[in-house]
């Protein structure tokens, strides 16, 4: 086994593309996780409190706008970027800026307002029958949050968070920048910076691979969640 | 058990305003069933949201079992909605759910145990006849049966009003029956008081007690079925009578009224109920002098009672077809002269211009 790993492809060993894809996969993993988590929060937060939302009123007018604005302008921050500008953000938060798991604070940041806007698009798609349904019924916010609006959505939150997880993959090629790794970060500094043009032509195969994992898995699982609609 | 009073509501957007409701004051006795006819736009559909507060007014009170709607929020809010069931025009169903979860729902929400729950959810899908689909998705059911659906979810928390909104709008009229004759039984077996709005006169006449016609935010007119289908008093209420209970004389009568030379009347007759005890056609055919032509008839039931309706050309002297309509009168028949308008064939109570008399 050790043989193998340190054996060579392309003029780098078998155990750092390894370690590369290994990367790669948690930086998505975990940014997806807890960006679909922060995402989710604003995303409800858009929809509920949006006109003719769910909860009315001055404060929620307010909380609409600020989210609003918030999730606009982190959208407008290229990811690169961002990665440099909240470092100070980043040192404190893992005491640490080098490293992936120091990229997954900008990675968070950056990913969960477009989660948001995606997420977003889906609980819209649940017609405003159903929601009326739910408040003559009795039922409060968290109510119908819980078994209207998210099993009413979940086939189409599920694609969208699909499509997040690709943008997610991408952003993480420049996690290289603070030391992230990954295999983005292999296709820059192995494949294009040394001009190891077999190596870069591997890694975009292995990235392409990933991206049609990720759609495959997550087109299975959204039709499995819509199969009766 | 609903007392709406006074009631006001006007949507403003940017630039206009929608006046959906105007003054309107209905008042549903428990134990029957209400109807709200009007054409899309009237102010039905903000009207019977009044009633469990998905809207608010902007002036007036709404009243349900006493108790007054203004204050009500949160927790004391949901307890009365939950006292209050809805049906919809489009079922607003989970559709990628089964029959049973939907019905389940409204109990899931109130913290019922699995138990309760099974219990109440089996009751409710035999007595809308939806046994048999209980492990069924809703994507799976015809519209006939999703409203079945619909009406056992308004009915599992076993509610004191049934609020419906255009229930039958999106059904066809063989379906439309089958689900008026359930809410029927659900006010009959269930003693469940019924709130119901539809542009379909059809609904009002097969099922309700009482009805309110509604035109641009305000109610025009309001009674029992009998009398209002009886004798209408607004354009709008004669025009929806008019989709159920045919007065019109068939096209083809046109040419042969006007080919009689002689001197002729058109009456149209109404006999509602058992208000009229005597054979009255069969007596004024008796009448020496009189001929009588029945153009038009119409037998309808509303409320366990008939309605009839004939338009008969009266053919003889002047005298002699005012004897006969001083007879009619006596009889407690209600009658009402009719002219022929020739350019647009069309009936009217008015003398058109010219009158038409042979």
């Amino acid at each position: 086994m050790n043989d193998f790993l340190n054996s060579k492809i392309f003029g780098i060993k078998w155990s750092r593309l390894l370690t590369s894809c290994q990367q790669s996969l948690y930086m998505v993993g975990w940014g997806l996780l807890i960006g679909t988590f922060f995402g989710l929060i604003l995303a409800l937060v858009l929809v509920l409190t949006r006109k003719d939302g769910v909860v009315q009123g001055k404060a929620a007018r307010i909380l609409y706008a600020v989210v609003n604005v918030y999730v606009n302008v982190i959208r407008s921050v290229p990811f690169v970027i961002l990665l440099v500008t909240i470092m100070p953000l980043t040192r404190l938060i893992m005491g640490t800026t080098i490293g992936s798991t120091a990229a997954l604070v900008p990675l968070v940041l950056y990913i969960s307002p477009y989660l948001a806007r995606l997420l977003e698009n889906s609980l819209l798609e649940c017609s405003p029958g159903i929601i009326e349904a739910a408040q003559a019924m009795g039922a409060n916010t968290r109510q119908i949050i819980r078994y209207f609006l998210m099993p009413e959505t979940l086939g189409s939150m599920v694609l969208a968070l699909t499509t997040g997880a690709i943008g997610l993959l991408g952003a993480s090629a420049m996690a290289g920048y603070v030391g992230g790794g990954g295999v983005g970060d292999l296709t820059l500094t192995y494949g294009y910076e040394k001009m190891n043009t077999p190596l870069m032509i591997l890694t975009v195969v292995i990235l392409v691979i990933f991206v049609q994992l990720i759609q495959f898995l997550g087109g299975a699982l959204s039709r499995k969640l819509r199969a009766h609609r | 058990m609903i007392r709406i009073e006074h009631a006001t509501k006007t949507f403003r957007g940017k630039k206009t305003e929608v006046h959906a409701l105007r003054d309107v004051s209905i008042h549903v006795r428990k134990g029957e069933i209400y109807g709200i006819v009007g054409f899309s736009g009237a102010g039905k559909s903000t009207l019977i949201r009044l009633v469990n507060r998905l809207e608010t007014p902007d002036e007036g009170t709404v009243e349900v079992s006493g108790q007054r709607l203004d204050s009500l929020k949160g927790k004391t809010l949901s307890a009365l909605r939950r006292k209050i069931g809805m049906v919809f025009q489009q079922f607003n169903l989970l559709e990628g759910k089964t029959v049973y979860h939907n019905v389940a729902i409204p109990l899931i929400l109130e913290h019922r145990s699995p138990a309760e729950i099974e219990k109440r959810v089996t009751e409710v899908l035999e007595f809308v006849e939806l046994s048999d689909k209980r492990n069924a998705y809703v994507s799976q059911l015809s519209g006939g049966q999703k409203q079945r659906v619909g009406i056992a979810r308004a009915l599992a928390t076993s509610p004191e009003i049934l609020l419906c909104d255009e229930a039958t709008s999106a059904l066809d009229p063989q379906t439309t029956e089958s689900i008026l004759k359930l809410l029927k039984r659900v006010n009959q077996e269930m003693g469940i008081t019924i709130l119901l709005i539809t542009h379909q006169m059809q609904v009002i006449q097969m099922i309700c007690d009482r009805v309110a016609v509604m035109e641009q935010g305000r109610v025009v007119e309001e009674g029992t079925v009998l009398e209002v289908f009886g004798q209408p008093k607004e354009d709008v209420t004669k025009r929806f009578v008019r989709t159920v209970i045919n007065d019109q004389v068939p096209e083809t009568f046109y040419d042969t009224i006007r080919a009689e030379n002689r001197h002729y009347r058109l009456e149209q007759l109404k006999f509602i109920g058992d208000s009229v005890n005597e054979p009255v056609i069969a007596n004024l055919c008796r009448r020496a002098g009189l001929e009588v032509n029945i153009i038009g008839a119409n037998i309808s039931q509303m409320q366990g009672s008939m309605m009839s309706v004939f338009i008969l050309q009266l053919i003889g002297d002047t005298d002699t077809i005012g004897e006969a309509e001083r007879y009619i009168d006596a009889s407690g028949a209600l009658r009402q002269r009719l002219f022929i308008d020739w350019d647009s064939r069309t009936i009217t109570e008015i003398p058109a211009g010219k009158g038409n008399e042979g």
